[in-house]
């Protein structure tokens, strides 16, 4: 006379107050399901009109116009696009370097105080970003930076046409400012994790430390480091209201680096409020939606490359 | 020896044909085991020989563990207490344990540790007379009784496996468990739970577990000595009064054991 | 192992490239950190002297006439998080007991999917959601709406932290509680959470300072306004949708206001933060003894 039972839970739940006890927890986690369900839901039921009167060409139709309800996203993507660039261009090469400033050779009196800053960046909110980005950044691309890059490279159309001060280039740096931190922090940790006996091995055939960092220990946290930038990548795609206030907000495509112009995320956050007829709310919200797309994936890219590398989150 | 329910007269607590398992290891193999009434019985043998998965089996703690399984029956007062529809919290109620390592609760202060799981719906009065009860049967009553209300964590590790087992005790069980409850104390602390066990026998049925044979034969009335076979599997090879095990083991498994050929 | 063609024969050469390689690395150090102290100085320059009793107490006033302050919108900051926290911890909190108890399975790693999605989620497209959810069907903008946005966005936090608190209190501790016959609600409300509460709190603290900043779903839910306003039904003034609307008006009096509500932000933020770090040294202690 065996019974067999089999637990395959670490809980129990028998007695009435159990009961009770489960059916909240799982009420609770259902409605945490149902409302991040909820939320890709609604995106798509706000966005209905628009996808079904402009399908498709939206994404690369690249008129702007509330007055004639022609609606196509391609200026808000473009800039979405190269202001993202940008922004992983300069905090790429400027935080990668610095983790491995931070990992390898920086003495312990000089690291912790580093890091500290770097990661005191990631706390500063949006807006003051936006602030420091519209009263001292902007002037200063648009008398300092600007005119000594057009004076180098203005033959090239990146970096051609009026300096306003205002632009691409002005929220590619902010937005490098606000993903730094997450690059220097993760690939700090990517780098640091990486065994002792590779860089001893190498030191041992007679390499320099710097050899050893960019030519052994990089290559070798490159996996992470590249989840690293585009975890960062997609934080930039997302953020709304620092790029509002510098960008120009033109919903308009142009080469030149200078030129003002129009992200997803911004034109949401300027016009959403003044959107008089219900298909220009609707284009609103699916720009929301790609937004979203966009932004889930690549972030779940990044975090499949980096829980790799690491092996946990 | 095996039980049935014609000897439940004398055994509280018994196993018949338990196994139990680990996921798709097999811990513990067709254990049949009772336990006397109001006596000390120790289950001895080397690591790994299932001593502590047959315990945890007794107060249904094993199946807290992850995919752990368990077949076959365990008496109390001769009821299967794995029979669907038992709450395992009540049995756990009758059944009480005392772990290998102290663990006092961290944020509740010593009283209210030993009040943990008293019996509800006492005045506060009532409330002080159980844990006083409980401090003193388990020798702590003195040591503690002008700090009440401070943590168990600055207590030494001897103060606290008593304050556990004043705990368990203030649950008012029929059966106490204790997993190699002296196994990380010094020998003074050793000594004073040694004595403490026999005292508690006034009151409870004790299993004890424990690695070490000389307080097996120190503080038991009956002794099971358990091995594992050769697919590490953990089986009772045999059970006898503790002075009969000790001085004419019938198994020479056992008798190895003993005189320390291995393990 | 290769370590590549090395081009340089001369060791001279090849130190010397790598000490200028460290500089450069230092360098990239150094302006990382530099510009936080930059961005952080110029803000407490501007700010602070327009900071006074009247500034942190007064209502906004009309264009064009100089003073007010950002009374209403220090306020509703508080109302809005302190709703959006009500709403966030029992749904994170329970989330994270299910994830903790439960632990492998496919429903719970579908949830901790789920909460990584909604982690990647930008703000605005969670104040889209608010308004669809909350200000559309009722027709007007609300503090309510705003917090729900908030909330959303304290979520994965909350969810992910509680779940390694719990997991992280001592088994035996855990296993102690129900030897004795506790019921697993006893057990996780009496035991494992107070254990636990350290961590849970500062994910909570770091949470707060996460959403005090926030301003993208404030456009849209919130709204702002000019008055005192308590109702979380209707609009309300927000401290950071303040400093925005101020930042992008001409009027100089409005962006210096803007620099000090600025300052006002950062200071909430880096106390937030700070009391983190110290809840979070305090959890580690307690893990040790």
């Amino acid at each position: 006379m065996t019974d067999r039972t089999r637990f395959r839970r670490v809980a129990r739940f028998v007695s009435p107050v159990d009961r009770g006890f489960a059916a909240v927890v799982y009420g609770g986690s259902i409605l945490f399901a149902l409302l991040i369900v909820g939320l890709f839901v609604e995106l798509v039921l706000g966005s209905w009109p628009s996808i079904a009167a402009f399908g498709p060409s939206f994404i690369w139709k690249s008129s702007w116009d509330p007055i004639t309800s022609k609606f196509g996203a391609l200026p808000m993507i473009y800039g979405t696009v190269v202001t993202s660039l940008v922004a992983i261009a300069l905090a790429g090469f400027v935080g990668i370097m610095a983790a491995v400033f931070l990992a390898d050779f920086a003495p312990r009196w000089l690291a912790t105080p580093l890091s500290f800053l770097i990661e005191l960046l990631a706390a500063v909110p949006s807006v003051v970003y936006g602030l420091w980005g519209l009263f001292v950044l902007a002037p200063f691309v648009r008398t300092a930076v600007g005119p000594a890059l057009q004076k180098t490279l203005g033959w090239t159309p990146l970096f051609s046409g009026p300096i306003y001060g205002v632009g691409l280039l002005t929220a590619g740096i902010i937005l490098a400012l606000m993903i730094v931190p997450t690059v220097t922090a993760i690939s700090r940790d990517v780098i640091a994790a990486i065994p002792r006996d590779l860089r001893e091995a190498s030191m041992a055939v007679g390499t320099t430390k710097w050899e050893t960092a960019t030519r052994v220990v990089l290559p070798a946290a490159r996996v992470g480091i590249f989840g690293a930038c585009v975890l960062a990548l997609g934080r930039a795609l997302g953020e709304t209201i620092a790029v509002t206030m510098v960008i120009g907000n033109r919903p308009e495509i142009s080469a030149s680096l200078f030129a003002p112009s129009y992200t997803l995320a911004s034109v949401i956050a300027n016009e959403f409020t003044e959107a008089t007829t219900s298909i220009y709310t609707s284009a609103l919200i699916e720009l929301g939606l790609i937004l979203f797309v966009v932004s889930v994936v690549v972030n779940a890219l990044a975090r499949l490359m980096i829980w790799r590398v690491r092996g946990s989150t | 020896m095996s039980a049935t329910s014609a000897i439940a007269g004398t055994q509280l607590l018994a196993t018949e044909d338990l196994s139990a398992y680990y996921g798709e290891r097999k811990a513990l193999g067709d254990v049949s085991i009772g336990f006397r009434r109001k006596a000390v019985t120790a289950v001895i043998g080397p690591s790994g020989c299932g001593k502590t998965t047959l315990l945890r089996c007794l107060n249904r703690i094993h199946e807290v563990a992850f995919d752990a399984r368990v077949e076959g029956r365990v008496l109390l007062e001769g009821q299967d207490i794995y029979v669907s529809g038992v709450d395992p919290m009540s049995i756990r109620r009758r059944i009480g344990m005392v772990f290998q390592r102290p663990n006092p609760f961290p944020t509740l202060s010593i009283l209210d540790n030993a009040l943990a799981c008293a019996p509800r719906g006492l005045s506060r009065q009532g409330r002080l007379d159980v844990a006083e009860r409980a401090l003193r049967s388990a020798a702590l009553w003195d040591e503690v009784k002008d700090k009440l209300r401070t943590s168990p964590l600055r207590l030494s590790g001897g103060q606290q496996q008593r304050l556990c087992i004043a705990r368990a005790v203030a649950a008012e069980p029929e059966v106490l468990l204790m997993d190699e409850p002296t196994a990380s104390l010094d020998p003074i602390a050793t000594a004073v739970i040694e004595e403490l066990m026999d005292s508690l026998t006034d009151t409870f049925t004790i299993v004890a577990v424990t690695h070490n044979m000389q307080q097996a034969a120190r503080v038991s009335d009956v002794t099971a000595f358990m091995l594992a076979d050769e697919h590490g599997v953990g089986r009772l090879i045999e059970m006898d009064d503790t002075a009969k095990l000790f001085t004419k083991p019938s198994d020479h498994r056992t008798e190895d054991y003993i005189t320390g050929r291995f393990g | 192992m290769t370590v590549g063609a090395l081009r340089y024969r001369r060791l001279k050469q090849r130190r010397v490239f790598g000490s200028l390689g460290t500089a450069l690395a230092l360098l990239c150090s150094v302006l990382a950190a530099g510009s936080l102290l930059a961005i952080l100085g110029y803000v407490v320059v501007q700010g602070v002297s327009a900071i006074n009793w009247n500034f942190l107490t007064q209502l906004p006033h009309p264009i064009g006439v100089p003073g007010g302050g950002v009374g209403n919108g220090i306020l509703g900051t508080f109302i809005i998080i302190g709703i959006a926290t009500a709403m966030a911890v029992p749904i994170g909190l329970l989330t994270g007991i299910y994830l903790a108890l439960f632990g492998r399975g496919p429903i719970p790693e579908a949830l901790r999917f789920l909460s990584d999605v909604l982690s990647g989620v930008p703000s605005i497209a969670i104040g889209l959601f608010a308004y669809a959810v909350l200000v559309a069907p009722l027709k007007h903008f609300s503090a309510l709406s705003a917090s729900f946005a908030f909330m959303m966005l304290m979520l994965p936090l909350l969810v992910r932290t509680s779940e390694q608190a719990i997991r992280s209190v001592p088994q035996t501790v855990r296993e102690g509680a129900l030897a004795l016959g506790m019921s697993n609600f006893r057990a996780t409300v009496r035991i494992v959470l107070p254990t636990a509460r350290p961590a849970i709190i500062t994910a909570l603290l770091l949470a707060i300072a996460r959403v005090t900043g926030e301003t993208a779903p404030l456009l849209f839910t919130a709204f702002g306004s000019q008055y005192w306003e308590a109702n979380p039904n209707n609009p309300m003034a927000v401290l950071a949708l303040q400093v925005f609307n101020y930042a992008i008006s001409p009027y100089p009096d409005w962006q210096a206001q803007a620099w000090a509500g600025a300052f006002l932000l950062v200071v909430a933020v880096f106390i937030l933060s700070l009391g983190a770090r110290l809840m979070l040294r305090r959890a580690m202690r307690g893990l040790d003894s």
